[in-house]
């Protein structure tokens, strides 16, 4: 049996494939202005990619900011859920996620049955957030993939104090300003935006073992930074920003085998 | 039964009379001058029972302010205020009330002007600040009357200082209106208000009932009448009647929700612009807010209150309120409040206007969950200014939260 996730993000819409709770495959795509279309897309694309005929998916559960425009799915379901299905799938021993996005960032904590008991989401502001990354990595001119081992180098990093992404624009292009090194710059960016997601981690009480998920998990430097503000290293995998879409399957799956 | 059928048999029928009684209210306050009658402006939990007896009409600023949210004015008052200079982070009702009375704008073109201004600071600081400038601005005097934060418990001296108040407050009002004070009446007004608590919180514990016959939303609308026309005959005789169609409603089996399922309880004011679609959200999850910390704040100190003593005890009755009093009974009144009204989750908003309400809500988080188990769902917003509301965001914290509570259910 053959189930699909998709998770329609603010930047990628991610789709996977599992088929008898082993997984097939996945694949991100960026967003874009149609979120209809890029629920279609991602799908079409990853049903190609591994060669499943639509018509062998059972069911397909949708997630993320636009789950509500995936029109071919048979249930809409949060990414809170989702992401602590795939991680629980992924991982049985995880107990919480830190899940970093493009537009929020979030704290989950699971219990060992893999079922959500508490989490908790950034408020309205993009402090923590993939978004305020993408922001700073412009003003630096520097690409988004490498920022994180370019922060990874610095031996004295920078102190970043506003917390509004707009301020702390202006703040970082003021250190341009005074040749301030760039790694140094960047490591205090990371270390800004960690702080923001570790008050969310510490909101849900998460214990180790714990894994990061979304777009921003690739970033190393924010990895080893928000490490440094939790006190416990976290885990992630190759497939930390395809984790919804993973979770979004799973469950499809469950809910294939309900019916 | 049809769709329609069904939600005609659900509307709650006392809402029209409310209505009518809410706009002959704002009528004879707006008509006053012309009526030889005066006007007090008077913050929410503020002692308003003196001014009743003194045939003063009382208008609440307060109330004005989640009128003007409700008609989803406020984002324009309040940013008619930031253009005066007043910054954004004050309080969404302060800012749209204070520009309110400089361009007569909202619902009702502006509150009658007033010629006193009454600020009790049990319910938070702000209050304060913004009394002052509507004084200034109006030319009238000002009595401040001041309830001491009451952590713990009430002491002898909170208790004279507060009490020796009642007093000022008395010769302040015969000095505005020129007129003796009338203690007969006044203990007229202080059973009428005591009755009228006890009825208010009649009808807010018709919700233990399962399903329950009305929710929070419509709590924070039926609300009105016990603030603005506390201590007064027509408050009585209206949540009698409210009571009485909340009791027909459960011996019909009309619940406010169809086919209620969860039950939750809310904290801090209502987010008076989104109550329509925060409804539906929480109908189609099959929930219904059956309780809430705010609405109850008007009839959570009638213990302390002596009708035969009313003068004496209403010092203590005003200075004991929920937003008064020390977080850890703060955090005490919800969970028993999560037992008496049977409850299977806390949704708190934390409000960007209100700072008292607000901080140590965290707190409070923390031991509801420790203590009940109960799984909890902070949300931001702001109760007047829709410019701190996101609702995307908003709808996916409720819809990650209901997944909780439905677990939480399915498991035992």
């Amino acid at each position: 049996m053959i189930c699909a996730g998709i998770d329609i993000g603010s930047i990628t819409a991610k789709a996977a494939l599992v088929r008898d709770q082993e997984l097939v495959d996945t694949l991100v795509i960026k967003t874009g202005y149609d979120h209809v279309k890029a629920g279609e897309r991602v799908f079409e694309q990853l049903l190609k990619k591994t060669g499943v005929g639509r018509e062998k998916v059972c069911a397909v559960v949708a997630t993320g900011y636009g789950r509500a425009s995936v029109g071919f799915a048979d249930k809409a379901m949060t990414e809170i859920l989702c992401h602590g299905t795939g991680a629980h799938f992924i991982d049985p021993a995880i107990r919480g996620i830190v899940d970093v996005g493009g537009q929020d960032s979030k704290a989950i904590r699971l219990d060992d049955t893999g079922q959500v008991t508490d989490f908790a989401m950034n408020d309205k502001c993009a402090a923590g957030t993939g978004r305020f990354l993408e922001v700073m990595a412009n003003a630096l001119d520097v690409e988004l993939a490498q920022m994180g081992e370019v922060g990874l180098q610095s031996q004295n990093p920078s102190k970043i104090s506003s917390i509004c992404t707009v301020f702390a624009e202006s703040e970082v292009i003021s250190m341009i300003a005074r040749q301030q090194k760039r790694e140094d710059i960047i490591a205090g960016i990371h270390d800004s935006a960690a702080a923001r997601v570790a008050i969310l981690a510490r909101k849900t009480k998460l214990a180790d073992p714990v894994m990061m998920t979304g777009g921003v998990a690739k970033n190393t430097g924010m990895r080893k930074a928000l490490e440094k503000h939790l006190g416990f290293e976290l885990t992630t995998g190759r497939l930390a920003q395809e984790n919804g879409a993973i979770g979004a399957a799973v469950l499809a799956s469950r809910l294939s085998v309900g019916s | 039964m049809s769709e329609e059928a069904s939600k005609e048999k659900r509307k709650i029928k006392s809402a029209k009379k409310m209505r009518d009684l809410m706009t002959t209210y704002y009528l004879d306050a707006l008509s006053a001058s012309q009526n030889n009658k005066k006007v007090a402006w008077i913050t929410s939990g503020g002692p308003v029972e003196p001014l009743v007896a003194m045939d003063i009409i009382p208008v609440y600023p307060e109330n004005h302010g989640a009128m003007i949210g409700s008609a989803k004015m406020g984002e324009d008052l309040c940013a008619k205020a930031e253009d005066m200079g007043y910054s954004a982070d004050l309080c969404s009702y302060a800012r749209s009330d204070i520009s309110c009375a400089v361009v007569k704008g909202g619902p009702i073109g502006g509150l009658p002007k007033p010629d006193m201004l009454i600020c009790c600071n049990n319910i938070c600081g702000t209050v304060l600040k913004w009394y002052e400038i509507q004084a200034r601005y109006f030319n009238v005097p000002l009595f401040i009357f001041d309830t001491p934060m009451c952590h713990t418990g009430y002491s002898r001296p909170v208790a004279d200082y507060v009490r020796a108040q009642v007093d000022e407050y008395i010769r302040f009002l015969e000095k505005v209106t020129g007129k003796p004070f009338d203690h007969d009446r006044m203990a007229q007004v202080g059973k009428l208000s005591m009755e009228g608590q006890r009825l208010w919180q009649k009808v807010l514990n018709t919700t233990r009932h399962k399903p329950s016959p009305m929710s929070a939303f419509d709590a924070f609308f039926f609300l009105a009448l016990i603030v603005t026309l506390r201590g007064t005959q027509v408050a009585v005789d209206f949540y009698k009647e409210l009571i009485q169609e909340m009791e027909d409603r459960i011996s019909e089996g009309i619940s406010i929700v169809p086919e209620e399922k969860y039950r939750l309880l809310w904290d801090n004011l209502p987010v008076w612009y989104q109550l329509k679609w925060l409804s539906n959200t929480f109908s189609a999850h099959q929930a219904c807010l059956v309780a809430d910390t705010y609405t109850s704040a008007w009839c959570g100190a009638i213990q302390y209150i002596d009708p035969d003593r009313f003068l004496d005890s209403m010092a203590e009755g005003y200075t004991r309120i929920y937003l008064n009093i020390g977080v850890d009974q703060m955090a005490e009144q919800v969970i028993q409040m999560v037992d008496v009204y049977d409850v299977d989750g806390f949704v708190m908003h934390s409000n960007r206007s209100c700072k008292p309400y607000s901080f140590g809500q965290m707190d409070i988080m923390n031991i509801v969950r420790e203590r009940t188990g109960i799984p909890v769902l902070m949300i931001e917003a702001d109760m007047v200014d829709p410019r701190n509301f996101s609702q995307s965001q908003v709808e996916t914290r409720i819809d990650a939260f209901m997944e909780i509570v439905k677990q939480g259910r399915d498991k035992h």
